[in-house]
Formats: structure tokens, C-alpha cells, sequence
């Protein structure tokens, strides 16, 4: 189907902020799942992006950084121009494995954009921890200030808040209070090691996973990680998982 | 003008029209069922089915090309019992005919696969032409001798009409096809996909982790289209052609070129409804040009 493009901002360099009107995607989105977008110029297949946000029943914002032909040319589109997305597609993440106590949103670079959602839908009460290289890197914590209870920021070079990694922050929240869930997604290194410390500390914890997808509905089968042994589908499994469930290392 | 006749015949088993989908680009049936009803094609192909289940290739498995796409999913699937116990009722609803592809390592392999369907499927497809499985798959498929062993052996145990699918990686596909029908083919199809390969010039490695795979989309089309021409030339069989079907003028040349049929696979990626847009599109073709049989564009190519 396609929608227009209302709103558009490059929010730090190669990185752009979308706004689509699109009721139809709006009204069934959950946080966690993303569009299949169809980008145009040179590229063939459509990219998959996670939503961000939505707004007012009826729009869609999503954000993406711009890595090769197509997110290139979907970079060049302008406001009122039309876009064709599919979607809201995958499964998202599940408020209800939420036990008593501190709930964690962790993101890392442009991961953190599918969190914002869920931080509004848990309406204040999250704790963010968000990573990111470097100052010019960060992105979008404005959004979370506003729709998180508490937001820490790590960068890896220290130019802004605790110098270090986003686990190094969860590391010392483990230690100090009960930690109720985590909802994480960043790259794949760093939900790895999120996702061994939700483990050793028996948190409850979803990560949203990412890799190189085709039809974006679960019939190509090319999109699979190993969950429980098995290949499960990134787009129609996923894209989030349970974090006990997922094999990192294949 | 009345509607056209879009009912094809293959192999004795009668199509609402002249569509079906390539194997491996829609899955069992039901994720596209959630965005136009299968009944709008003349048969469904199932993605590749063996007799015990595989767990397919490691990812990276799909790597983006000019106009294309290659994929290296390694035949990931459930196998053939667990379809038939979890599978099969869904697309059953549909009026729709199925056809299941098969694979496997040796030949047994595919008579198992065989004998468990049965004539649970309409029709099935023998994949003798994967590039992406170490045995059996394409290997089978590049050699005459090979061809006509596997393909009389797996008709003796069939229930069921029997298509051979060809691998497009070869020198004389007319020689390959000529061995399967007279190794009792009732129908073929082509093509599978072309052996590719994409590097990142970053890394100095392969896009797919297997390094290669097949080459899908409008970039094989020319090639597709030119391997019916040669097929139809050399055999009798109903063709079911593909390759890079993305229109219904795309899947119009392929009839003028052989087929009898066509299927559209990768397109599917880039627009869920082009299944059903290339269905209604060559009737709309049928309609325009007053003709009113869609066989009747069959083979009609005049060569210059």
C-alpha cells in the first residue's frame, strides 16, 4: 500500500526520521514490530525498518540510517511524496513477561528506535539505557526523556554520560535492585551480552533480532537465527525473541 | 467479448488459470493466504519438501543483486509427514491445485519423500535442480544419465502427475529435458535458479555464507525465456516456464515462448499481490487482443 511521506528530518548525518500517514499500519502496530518498505532507485527488494512510534491513531514514524542504494534513495524521497510499505509485520514485544520490579528498555546505536513505543506504552515507568558510540552518534533521547521514568545514557568514548558499554550501567542495576524485564535491541554483540546477564540473573528478557530479509511475511525462509536449535524466521517468528531462546553464536 | 478461457491442463490435471507460484518463494501457502485468496491461482507450489526434516544454510542467506536477488536457504524444511499432519488442511480450503516439490540427497531419498505424499498433492515437482545443497539437488539435475534414472525411478513410485524441474546450469538444457520425458515426465518446469555468487568489497568475503547460491528476479528473464524456447523445441511435455516473472507481459512472453504455464516466484517479494496482478493481467491481455483461449498464445513466438 502506499502512504505519504508527512514529515521528514535528517536527525544526525546519514540518519533520517519519517513520519508516514498511514491509519492502517497505525491502528494494528505493537512496539517491536516493523514495515517492509519499498525504496526505489536501484535497489530491488524492500528493507526492513522497525517503527518507532505512532501517533494519533494514524501516524507511523520510523527512523533509518542510510547504508547502501536503498535506504539511499528512500533518504531522497520528500514530504508529500508516496511511499509503499507493507506491514505492521513480525510479532513485537510482550509487555506481559514483566515481573514485579524495574523495567529495562536497552538500545544500542539505531536499535534504540523500536524501544521508544514500548516506553510509551509502559507510560512512564521504564528505565532506559541507551548506548551509543560517540556524541554525534546519539540520537532520539530527547524522545525518551519524556517517556521514560529514568534514562541513562553510555557512550563508548565517554563525550557524553557513563563512559562504557550499555551492560556496564545494567551490570550495577542488577546488583542494586530487582530488575522486573528487559526489552533490548542494538547489535547483535551487545544484546548477546544483555541477554547473558537477563539469563545468569533470571530476568525476563526479549530481544529484537536482525538479518538480511526477502519477503518479509515468513515464505522465503531466508531470514532465520537459531532459536532452540531450530531456524526461526527473523520476520514472521521474530523479530523478537525470547533471550533464553536465542543462539548468539550461529 | 464473453471472458476469455484462462483454464490450462497440465499433465491431466486441469488449472483454474495459468498461474501457480515458484517453489520456495511461498512457503506452504498460508503467509500470502493473509493478502489475496489462493484460489486466484491455478496451483500452489509448496516450498521443497524432504522425507525427514533439514535445517537449511546458515545466514546470511539472501544477498540483493542488480534486479535480483541470490539466495542460499539450503532447502530449510519441516519434511514431507510433518506438512501432511500441519500443512495440508490449510491450503486444502482453496480451490487451488497443489503441488509439492521434492528433494533429497539420493535417490531413495526422493522415492521416501515420495511414498509419504502419496496423492495427498495434486501434482509433484521434482527438484532435481537446487544449487544450493551439497548432494543431490542441482547435481542430479546437470546430467543427462542422472536425469533419466531419477526421474523414471521417482515416476514408478509417484501417485500422482510428476514435473521435473530443470536446472538452468547447464550446457544443452534441450538434452536435459529430452532425458526426463523420456524417463516418463509428465510435465517440466524451468527455471531454477543460475549459481551466483556476491562479494563485499569491505570484508573480502561473500555476501551469503555459502558463498554461492541462486540468482532469482528480472535479471534471469532473458535466460528463462530463452531455455523454453530451446525445451519446447525439444519436447512434447506441458512447460510450466519461470524466471523473473514480475508482469503479465513477462509471463505472456514465456507462453509465446513454450510454456503452458507460468509461475511467478521472487517478484512476490517486492509486491505480495503480483501473483494475482500477472493472473489478471494476461486476462486482461486475452480480452484485449479478442482472443479467447489463453492456450491459444501458447508457442505462437515467430522467430525473424
Amino acid at each position: 500500500m502506499e502512504f505519504t511521506l508527512v514529515y521528514k528530518k535528517e536527525i544526525i548525518k546519514n540518519v533520517f526520521d519519517f513520519v508516514i500517514d498511514a491509519p492502517e499500519i497505525a491502528e494494528k502496530a505493537k512496539p517491536g514490530q516493523f514495515i517492509h518498505v519499498l525504496c526505489g532507485g536501484r535497489s530491488y527488494l524492500r528493507r526492513p525498518i522497525s517503527i518507532c512510534d505512532v501517533m494519533d491513531k494514524k501516524l507511523v514514524r520510523f527512523i533509518f540510517e542510510v547504508r547502501g542504494e536503498g535506504t539511499k534513495s528512500l533518504s531522497n524521497l520528500n514530504k508529500g511524496d508516496k511511499i509503499d510499505v507493507l506491514g505492521p509485520l513480525g510479532n513485537g514485544f510482550s509487555k506481559d513477561i514483566a515481573e514485579d520490579g524495574e523495567i529495562l528498555l536497552i538500545g544500542g546505536g539505531i536499535g534504540v528506535f523500536p524501544l521508544l513505543n514500548l516506553a510509551k506504552e509502559f507510560n512512564k515507568t521504564t528505565t532506559a539505557i541507551l548506548g551509543f558510540r560517540t556524541e554525534s552518534a546519539i540520537t532520539i533521547t530527547s524522545d525518551f526523556v519524556k517517556t521514560t521514568k529514568n534514562l541513562f545514557i553510555t557512550t563508548e568514548d565517554g563525550s557524553v554520560g557513563c563512559k562504557g558499554f550499555v551492560t556496564d550501567v545494567l551490570n550495577r542495576m542488577v546488583s542494586e535492585k530487582k530488575i522486573g524485564a528487559i526489552f533490548t535491541c542494538g547489535p547483535k554483540p551487545m544484546m548477546k551480552a544483555v541477554a547473558e546477564i537477563a539469563n545468569a540473573n533470571n530476568i525476563p528478557c526479549e530481544v529484537s533480532m536482525e538479518e538480511r530479509m526477502g519477503c518479509g511475511v515468513g515464505a522465503c525462509v531466508t531470514c532465520t537465527c537459531n532459536v532452540n536449535g531450530k531456524k526461526a524466521r527473523v520476520c514472521k517468528d521474530g523479530p523478537v525473541f525470547n533471550a533464553k531462546d536465542v543462539n548468539f553464536d550461529d | 467479448m464473453t471472458k476469455p478461457n484462462m483454464s490450462v491442463e497440465i499433465a491431466g490435471v486441469k488449472w483454474n488459470n495459468p498461474v501457480t507460484t515458484a517453489s520456495g518463494t511461498f512457503g506452504f501457502g498460508k503467509e500470502y493466504a493473509e493478502y489475496f485468496d489462493l484460489g486466484e491461482l491455478g496451483a500452489v507450489c509448496l516450498k521443497s519438501l524432504s522425507a525427514v526434516p533439514r535445517l537449511g544454510n546458515p545466514s546470511p542467506r539472501i544477498a540483493e543483486t542488480n534486479y535480483g536477488i541470490l539466495n542460499s536457504v539450503g532447502l530449510q524444511n519441516p519434511g514431507a509427514e510433518y506438512f501432511l499432519e500441519n500443512e495440508l488442511e490449510e491450503i486444502r480450503k482453496y480451490d487451488t491445485k497443489i503441488i509439492a516439490n521434492i528433494c533429497g540427497s539420493t535417490v531413495e531419498d526422493y522415492i521416501a519423500v515420495t511414498k509419504i505424499l502419496q496423492d495427498k498433492v495434486d501434482m509433484l515437482e521434482l527438484n532435481i535442480s537446487c544449487p544450493n545443497v551439497k548432494e543431490g539437488g542441482m547435481a542430479f539435475g546437470t546430467n543427462k544419465d542422472m536425469v533419466y534414472d531419477i526421474t523414471s525411478r521417482v515416476k514408478e513410485a509417484a501417485k500422482v502427475p510428476l514435473i521435473v524441474k530443470l536446472s538452468p546450469n547447464v550446457t544443452d538444457i534441450a538434452e536435459i529435458a529430452a532425458s526426463a520425458e523420456s524417463g516418463g515426465a509428465d510435465a517440466l518446469s524451468l527455471i531454477n535458479t543460475l549459481l551466483g555468487m556476491r562479494i563485499d568489497i569491505k570484508t573480502r568475503r561473500p555476501i551469503l555464507k555459502n558463498n554461492m547460491g541462486g540468482l532469482s528476479g528480472p535479471a534471469v528473464k532473458p535466460v528463462a525465456v530463452r531455455m523454453v524456447y530451446q525445451v519446447r523445441q525439444a519436447v512434447k511435455l506441458p512447460i510450466i516456464g519461470m524466471g523473473g516473472i514480475s508482469t503479465s507481459d513477462d509471463a505472456i512472453e514465456f507462453m509465446m515462448a513454450g510454456a503452458n504455464a507460468v509461475a511467478v516466484g521472487t517478484a512476490g517479494f517486492v509486491d505480495p499481490y503480483a501473483w494475482v496482478n500477472v493472473k489478471n493481467g494476461i486476462e486482461q491481455f486475452l480480452i484485449e487482443n479478442n482472443i479467447s483461449d489463453v492456450n491459444d498464445i501458447v508457442g505462437t513466438v515467430e522467430l525473424n
